[in-house]
């Protein structure tokens, strides 16, 4: 009777650090900068296939075929959104290492606002594609601008970042991303 | 070739705003049952249904021209589990890293009344003491 009083008094004891547990890494996680952001079901599988036009030749379309054999960075990014404003300096600084190629994701921008803005900021990118309508950006898994991924020479998805990228993001998760794939410094 | 491109970004505006034309009530039925089971990847805490971020309009329309292809319920939840995780079904299914989530209240219940029931089989076998204390 005392044993079962025991194991009663065990799996309470179990239980409830369980769940105190839970509480303290609920309370953790609460003050991380990304709690929000969804994990990308895209890391590791194919990127997905597309033919965008090009926003400063509309006339041109380039597909994800064309881009492999060199891993690129993808930019989410729109004139519309304040993210993309803050984290432009730090996008243009990995740009300026060339280290990869930085391809700009125009996503539900309007053409002139878009020019406007790259013209106004800088353009640090290799290339600009073009999506107005975000249909193409629901197979990326987009839902918020900005966001960043990483894209290998095989067309691997192998990073991704939602929000905008940081020195911190920069040094801590882009960087050690870009050494996971061996893309030379 | 700017000026063709301004009549596109006009005809995009055009057609985001144009509201969803339902063929009939039983396509409009399905179509709002299915968007009050997704959540809104953007806002969290709506359903695909309430919310009014852009991503939840793309998202509806998106679901609204899969349902016209002729996909089924399931393929369009697999559809948006593919490219946004299993975070947008506000019914996650059974399996994979989601088991814990349902087995979990059920487990819990289960232990709590194993332990209940044992305690209060332990305290039947015991005479009541009387209680010198009490003073009625």
């Amino acid at each position: 009777m005392a044993a079962s009083r025991n194991l009663a008094a065990v799996v309470i004891g179990v239980v409830f650090l369980g769940l105190v547990g839970l509480l303290l890494y609920g309370v953790l996680v609460s003050d991380r900068a990304d709690r929000e952001a969804l994990p990308s079901p895209l890391i590791g599988k194919p990127a997905p296939e597309f033919s965008l036009p090009v926003l400063h030749e509309p006339g041109r379309l380039v597909s994800s075929a064309e881009l492999l054999g060199q891993p690129y960075l993808l930019n989410v990014w729109g004139s519309w959104c304040p993210g993309c404003r803050v984290e432009h300096p730090v996008i243009t600084r990995i740009a300026e290492t060339r280290r990869v190629r930085v391809i700009g994701y125009n996503w539900k921008d309007e053409h002139a606002d878009a020019l406007r803005w790259l013209e106004q900021f800088g353009n640090p990118y290799w290339l600009v594609l073009v999506d107005y309508d975000g249909r193409n950006a629901i197979d990326w898994g987009i839902y918020g601008a900005p966001e960043t991924f990483l894209v290998d020479a095989q067309g691997i998805v192998r990073w991704k970042h939602v929000g905008p990228v940081d020195d911190a993001t920069l040094e801590n998760s882009l960087m050690p991303a870009l050494d996971a794939i061996g893309v030379p410094e | 070739m700017l000026a063709a491109f301004g009549s596109v970004a006009q005809a995009q505006a055009v057609r985001d705003a144009t509201p969803l034309e339902f063929r009939d009530d039983a396509e409009e039925r399905r179509f709002h049952d299915l968007v009050a089971e997704l959540r809104c990847v953007m806002c969290q805490n709506q359903s695909l249904a309430d919310s009014n971020a852009q991503i939840a309009h793309d998202l509806r329309r998106e679901v609204f021209d899969l349902m016209r292809e002729g996909r089924s319920d399931d393929e369009i939840r697999e559809f948006l589990v593919a490219r946004y995780g299993e975070f947008v079904l506000y019914r996650p299914r059974f399996g994979g890293h989601t088991w814990a989530l349902w087995l979990a209240p059920g487990l819990l219940l289960l232990a709590g009344g194993v332990v209940i029931v044992r305690i209060v089989r332990a305290r039947g076998r015991q005479p009541i003491p009387p209680d010198e204390e009490q003073e009625w």
